[in-house]
C-alpha cells in the first residue's frame, strides 16, 4: 500500500501515531519516553531485549512491530542505540518550560559537542531550527552508534529527528 | 592431489557457516575463497544487522565476519584464501588455482566426496547511455571501495536503485564523507526497508520514486547525469527531466545469483524473479540435483547475510550426514532448528515473498535432490 | 580520496608504504590495499580505453568479476586491478584494447574471471 514512507522515504506523522511505538502526546507531556518509528514488519527485535523495563514488546514472529509501554518506559534511552534501524528516539517534554530535549542516533562526524549551536533537521532533512547540542553519549556499550541529545523548542517536538549532517567530518585526503 | 571429506567453496556467510557445522561434527573440510581474505561480503558490511539475538541482530557485519573465521579456525576447518576453482570433474575433483592474486599461480586438483557451493551472487547492472564511463559503478563496488580500502570513490553521488543495498551504501557513502545527491527509484515506491530510507532522508537525501536516469556525463569521467520522472509505462515524462551534478554513479540494481561452478557440477537449473534468477535447484536440505553436491546462500537465490548463513549451516549438516558423520534422525533435528530461524527471518512483507519463492523451489526440488 | 576518519571504522591505522609506477608516475599506495585503491586515492579513474572504440572503462565491480578495471601490470595485461595488491616497484599501465601482446601477435592468457560482463559488446 502507498504511503509517505513508501513514496518518500520518511513516515508521516499520521502513519507513526497509528503504529504502536509511537507514545501519545499526553505520556510525552508527562516526562522521558522513547518513540519508536518502526512502521513495517520486518525481522527485528533487539529493542526487546535492549530495554531493562521490559517496555517493548515484540514477541514472535519477530516481524510483529515493537509496542512501547509507555506506563513502563523511563525514556532512558539504552534503546536507542541498539535498534539496527536507527529508528528509536527518545523525548522529553519536561526539558524546560519552553524546550523539548530530544535524542537520537548520530553515526556521522563530526560528533557534535555539548554546547554547539546546530541546525535541527526533520524527518525529511530539512532544516527547522536552531538547537543546542546537551549530551553526547558515545559510550562503548553503543557500539559506535552515538547517542546525540539537543534542546528544541516545544512545538518542533514532532518534527525534528536529528541535525544537519556535515560532511566535513572524515578528513579526506 | 588434496582429499578432504567436504569441499566448500565460496568463504562468505553461508560457506564459513557450512565449514563450521561439517567439522564440528568430525568432517575434514576445506574452504576456499577467491579473495584473500574470508568473510565474502560481511567484510564491508559496517551497519548492525537485523533479527534477533540469535542471528547476532545488533552485531555489525564486520564483526561477524571476524567471529566466524575464528569459529572456522577453532573447528578445524583448512582456509585456502586466494584460490579460483574452475572445474568441477567427475568423481569428486575440483580443479582450483592457487596464487593467482599474491605470489606465483600454481595449479591444484582437490579431491572431496561432498562439494558445498557457496559462491554468493552478483550486482545486476542498469544501462543507460554512458553507463561504461568511470565513475559508474556497482554500488556494492562503491561500498567495498569505503569500507575496505577506506578510498572515497567520488565526493557527489547519485544512486540508482533503492533496494537496501542502494539505502545502506548511500549511508554508508555520507558516513565516508560524500555527499548523495539523490536516489532514483524506477518503481514508484522504495525498494527497501523504511528504516533504511529514513536514515538517509534525514540526512536529507531525496529518494526519487518514479524516477529513472537517462544518460550520464563525462568523457572520460562522468561529470553528471539527467534523471527524469517516468510513468506507469516507464517512459520519461516530457519537461520533467532535470541535471544532477556527480562524480559518482552508483547502480543498485539487485543481485543475481553466481551460479556458474553450479552449472558446471551438472546441477539442474530453476527461475525464480524473487530469488533473483536463475539457481541450483535444492531441497529444504540444500541438496542439489547432484549427488554430494550442496549449496547454501545467494548462490541458491538472492536473499540476506543472515539467511545465507543459517542455510550454510544446514548444508554443513546434510553434508555430515552424507558422510555417515550423524545419523539421519540429529540431521533432520539440527536442521529443524536452523529452519526455524531461517523461517523467522522470511516473515512480513518483505521476507515472505522470499519464503513462498523458497518454498516453491523446496517443493520441485524434493523429487529432482537424491537424498543420500 | 583516502578516508582518514570514519565514525565506525574508526582512524585510519598506520601502514608500510609502497610506491609503484602508473604510466610512468609516481603513486604512493599502501602495502595491501589494491591497486585499483591506490589509483582510486591518487586520483586516476580511467585503467583502460576499449579495443574497437577506444572506450575509457574505469572501476566496476570491485570484486574481480567484471574485469572492466583490468590493467598492465609488470608487463602482464588483463589484470584485475580490483583484486590485486599493490607490490612494491610495480609498474602499472593503461591497457589500450587487449594490451601489447595483442598488438605483437601473440596469444597472451587473459586473467581468470574475464568475460563475466560484456559491456556493449566493445570490451
Amino acid at each position: 500500500m502507498p504511503s509517505t514512507l513508501t513514496t518518500f522515504g520518511y513516515p508521516s506523522l499520521d502513519e507513526l501515531r497509528s503504529s504502536p511505538g509511537y507514545p501519545a502526546r499526553e505520556r510525552a507531556e508527562k516526562g522521558p519516553v522513547a518513540v519508536i518509528e518502526c512502521v513495517q514488519e520486518i525481522p527485528c527485535n533487539p529493542c526487546e531485549t535492549a530495554c531493562p523495563r521490559g517496555a517493548i514488546r515484540v514477541g514472535i514472529p519477530i516481524t510483529n512491530l515493537p509496542a512501547l509501554d509507555a506506563d513502563k518506559c523511563t525514556g532512558c534511552g539504552v534503546c536507542i542505540p541498539k535498534c539496527p534501524g536507527l529508528a528509536i528516539f527518545a523525548l522529553d517534554m519536561t526539558y524546560s518550560a519552553t524546550e523539548a530535549a530530544l535524542s537520537f542516533p548520530h553515526e556521522y562526524l563530526p560528533l557534535p559537542r555539548p554546547g554547539d549551536v546546530v541546525v535541527a533537521v526533520d524527518r525529511g532533512g530539512k532544516a527547522v531550527c536552531a538547537s543546542r547540542v546537551l549530551r553526547v553519549s558515545d559510550r562503548p556499550a553503543n557500539d559506535r552508534t552515538a547517542v546525540v541529545t539537543i534542546a528544541i523548542p516545544k512545538e518542533h517536538a514532532d518534527r525534528v529527528r536529528g541535525i544537519a549532517r556535515r560532511s566535513e567530518g572524515n578528513d579526506i585526503g | 592431489m588434496t582429499e578432504f571429506d567436504v569441499a566448500v567453496i565460496g568463504a562468505g556467510p553461508a560457506g564459513l557457516a557450512a565449514s563450521i557445522e561439517a567439522a564440528r561434527r568430525g568432517c575434514r573440510v576445506l574452504l576456499m575463497d577467491s579473495n584473500l581474505r574470508p568473510g565474502g561480503q560481511l567484510v564491508k558490511q559496517i551497519h548492525k544487522f537485523f533479527g534477533s539475538k540469535e542471528h547476532r541482530a545488533g552485531t555489525r557485519g564486520i564483526d561477524i565476519a571476524v567471529g566466524l573465521h575464528r569459529e572456522a579456525l577453532e573447528a578445524g576447518v583448512v582456509f585456502w584464501p586466494d584460490t579460483s576453482v574452475y572445474g568441477v570433474f567427475p568423481g569428486g575433483a575440483l580443479g582450483a588455482v592457487r596464487g593467482m592474486l599474491g605470489g606465483e599461480p600454481r595449479g591444484v586438483v582437490v579431491r572431496a566426496s561432498t562439494l558445498i557451493l557457496a559462491t554468493g551472487a552478483s550486482e545486476n547492472a542498469v544501462n543507460f547511455p554512458g553507463w561504461t564511463l568511470p565513475g559508474v559503478m556497482g554500488a556494492g563496488a562503491a561500498q567495498t571501495m569505503i569500507n575496505v580500502e577506506r578510498v572515497l570513490p567520488g565526493r557527489k553521488v547519485l544512486m540508482v536503485g533503492s533496494g537496501n543495498v542502494g539505502l545502506i551504501v548511500s549511508y554508508q557513502l555520507m558516513q565516508a564523507g560524500a555527499d548523495v545527491e539523490a536516489v532514483v527509484e524506477a518503481l514508484p515506491r522504495v525498494g527497501g526497508y523504511g528504516v533504511h530510507a529514513a536514515k538517509i532522508s534525514r540526512a536529507g537525501v531525496p529518494i526519487l520514486t518514479s524516477h529513472t536516469v537517462l544518460r550520464a556525463f563525462g568523457e572520460t569521467e562522468i561529470t553528471g547525469a539527467e534523471i527524469a520522472r517516468i510513468d506507469e509505462s516507464w517512459t520519461p515524462v516530457p519537461g520533467t527531466s532535470r541535471r544532477v551534478d556527480a562524480d559518482l554513479i552508483c547502480i543498485a540494481a539487485g543481485l543475481r545469483p553466481y551460479a556458474r561452478l553450479a552449472m558446471l557440477a551438472g546441477c539442474r537449473m530453476t527461475y525464480s524473479s524473487a530469488l533473483g534468477g536463475w539457481l541450483p535447484l535444492h531441497d529444504r536440505a540444500m541438496r542439489t540435483s547432484v549427488p554430494g553436491v550442496y549449496v547454501a546462500g545467494d548462490v541458491g537465490g538472492v536473499e540476506e547475510a543472515s539467511t545465507a548463513l543459517e542455510e550454510g549451516r544446514i548444508a554443513g549438516i546434510s553434508a555430515s550426514e552424507r558422510l555417515g558423520m550423524i545419523g539421519a534422525a540429529d540431521a533432520a533435528r539440527d536442521r529443524e532448528e536452523a529452519e526455524a530461524r531461517l523461517s523467522s527471518l522470511r516473515m512480513g512483507p518483505f521476507g515472505r515473498p522470499r519464503y513462498d519463492a523458497k518454498e516453491a523451489i523446496y517443493e520441485e526440488g524434493a523429487n529432482a535432490c537424491p537424498r543420500p | 580520496m583516502r578516508i582518514v576518519h570514519h565514525p565506525v571504522l574508526g582512524e585510519q591505522p598506520a601502514a608500510r608504504t609502497v610506491e609503484v609506477t602508473v604510466d610512468g608516475r609516481k603513486v604512493v599506495a599502501r602495502e595491501g590495499e589494491t591497486i585499483a585503491a591506490a589509483l582510486m586515492a591518487a586520483g586516476i579513474k580511467v585503467h583502460r580505453y576499449t579495443r574497437r572504440k577506444g572506450a575509457p572503462r574505469g572501476l566496476f565491480c570491485a570484486i574481480g568479476q567484471c574485469t572492466d578495471c583490468v590493467m598492465i601490470v609488470n608487463g602482464m595485461p588483463n589484470v584485475r586491478t580490483c583484486v590485486t595488491p599493490v607490490a612494491d616497484g610495480m609498474t602499472v599501465e593503461t591497457q589500450r584494447g587487449g594490451g601489447p601482446a595483442q598488438a605483437g601477435g601473440n596469444t597472451r592468457r587473459r586473467s581468470a574471471g574475464s568475460g563475466d560482463r560484456v559491456r556493449d559488446g566493445d570490451d
